[in-house]
């Protein structure tokens, strides 16, 4: 069954918490990965790769340029589940 | 110019700083403990014990610095800002800081990890710091960045001699005038189990499964080979005209460095010791001492049954009747052998031991081998007053020699 959006964001949280140490509440709809929450490639990359298999989902590399806050991934890996 | 020894920090199996390290070698402990770790049973590994890190790197650097630091980078960031900080932290100009760190094997938990990752999980889940983070000169460069040095980052390779190697290489930068100042030492994380099985196979490990504390215990008739170690040591040097500027703290002289090969056999240690001999007399001739005026040695001793009598025929042809009246540590027996961080930690007990004037006792010396007779500290023991040499050895499969040479500062 799919996941809802909200249960996307608490997973995509729990993953950006155990890749840099942010707590979870931090990761809200509204923030840029970069700018806000201070993720660089290298650690964005080990986050897709886990939310590929925690989610079921493809996130093809070109995609991942596109995936500036984290709404942009979390409605990619709702609406590609 | 005269070269200083400002700053010293190690992390070891006997303690995650200088000073808890320190105590526990005067206090003749063991760092050496039985391997918890499934892996001993599942690969049945024969050998199922080592010095692990007596504070594992996790409690003191940040998860981001973990995730992005293969473990002997870990150990040596852990170090290296312990002397940093013990050097008083300089103001330097980073152009005139170098750094020579040294690794024996690399980071071979990241390399290994990462195949495994590769056929379990396929190439897109390597992870994209892998090579940075396997690279053997990982540990010179999180050192470099973390410290600002844009004078030099280099890593000698050369198996256990390689630290030692690296703080004869720090002397070569310092008199070239290139830099003031020189972080050095080196590192090593290889309680793995390919590393083990592999040094095990070619029975240069102890197997004294029953006993992991007294497995390590050079010069003894009953010794069966080395116990892996795993940390760091560095040392800050610098110019003693630009420590004195500063008003810094200072240790020792470090006054000799010296490399030598044997082109004998790629892992036997030549019986005859004059690479080894050579190297000693190098290292003095820097100094512009004699034999006599060594002593102290912190010896390579790693307890396998002929490097020991081999860097003992070494010393013999270099001191003569002298080596009846120089104060003999094998610290080893403690630390286990850190391989490629052998030398630093080795070299910050020489460095210590010349401050304190106190030679760190050897443990496990139960019966000692009638064909080492050497003058063996078994108890932490006094070493004379006055302007004083001391040197510390490590050798290395290839047949590599390192030898450095530190003086008292008075």
């Amino acid at each position: 069954m799919a996941l809802s959006k909200d249960e996307v964001l608490a997973g995509l949280a729990e993953l950006v918490n155990e890749e840099t140490g942010l707590a979870a509440d931090a990761v809200q709809l509204d923030k840029s990965f970069s700018e806000d929450l201070d993720i660089d490639s290298i650690s964005m990359m080990t986050i897709v790769v886990n939310a590929e298999d925690k989610f079921g989902v493809k996130i093809p590399d070109e995609e991942v340029k596109n995936l500036i806050t984290v709404a942009d991934a979390v409605n990619y890996i709702a609406d590609n589940q | 110019m005269k070269i200083v020894v400002t700053g010293l920090g190690a992390t070891t199996p006997l303690g995650g700083d200088v000073k808890s390290t320190w105590d526990a070698l005067l206090a003749g402990k063991s760092g050496i403990s039985t391997l918890e770790q499934p892996w001993v049973a599942q690969y049945e590994i024969p050998v199922t014990f080592a010095g692990q890190a007596k504070v594992p790197a996790s409690e003191v650097l940040t998860l981001q610095e973990c995730k992005r630091l293969d473990p002997s980078s870990q150990f040596a960031l852990i170090a290296a800002r312990e002397a940093w900080a013990d050097a008083g932290a300089p103001d330097v100009v980073p152009e005139r800081l170098a750094v020579e760190f040294s690794t024996g094997i690399g980071g071979v938990w990241t390399l290994l990890d990462a195949f495994d990752t590769l056929k379990e999980r396929g190439a897109r889940r390597v992870l994209p710091m892998t090579v940075p983070m396997l690279m053997p000169n990982g540990p010179a460069a999180a050192i470099g960045m973390d410290l600002a040095a844009r004078g030099g980052v280099r890593t000698a390779v050369s198996a256990c001699a390689s630290s030692t190697e690296a703080i004869a290489n720090a002397i070569t930068r310092l008199k070239s005038g290139e830099v003031d100042i020189v972080v050095a030492g080196g590192c090593e994380a290889a309680i793995h189990p390919l590393p083990i099985a592999a040094f095990a196979a070619m029975h240069a490990t102890s197997r004294r499964n029953d006993e992991p504390e007294k497995a390590s215990r050079p010069y003894d008739v009953n010794r069966d080979g080395f116990v892996m170690g795993e940390g760091g040591g560095a040392l800050v040097l610098e110019t003693e005209e630009h420590a004195k500027a500063r008003g810094a703290k200072i240790y020792a002289y470090l006054v000799g460095g010296s490399v030598t090969s044997d082109a004998y056999h790629i892992t036997a240690p030549d019986p005859e010791g004059s690479g080894a001999a050579r190297a000693v007399l190098a290292a003095l001739d820097q100094a512009g001492a004699k034999p006599e005026d060594v002593a102290h040695i912190n010896a390579h001793a790693t307890s396998t049954p002929v490097g020991d009598i081999a860097e003992y025929t070494a010393l013999k042809r270099v001191f003569g009747d002298h080596l009846s009246n120089i104060a003999i540590s094998a610290t080893k027996a403690s630390t286990g052998h850190l391989l490629g961080g052998a030398g630093a930690i080795e070299a910050v007990f020489t460095v210590l031991a010349l401050q304190e004037r106190t030679a760190p006792p050897t443990i496990n010396l139960d019966n000692q081998d009638p064909e080492i007779p050497l003058d063996v500290v078994t108890s932490p023991r006094k070493l004379p007053e006055g302007p004083i040499l001391a040197i510390s050895n490590s050798f290395g499969f290839g047949g590599h020699n390192a030898v450095v040479a530190f003086r008292s500062y008075e």
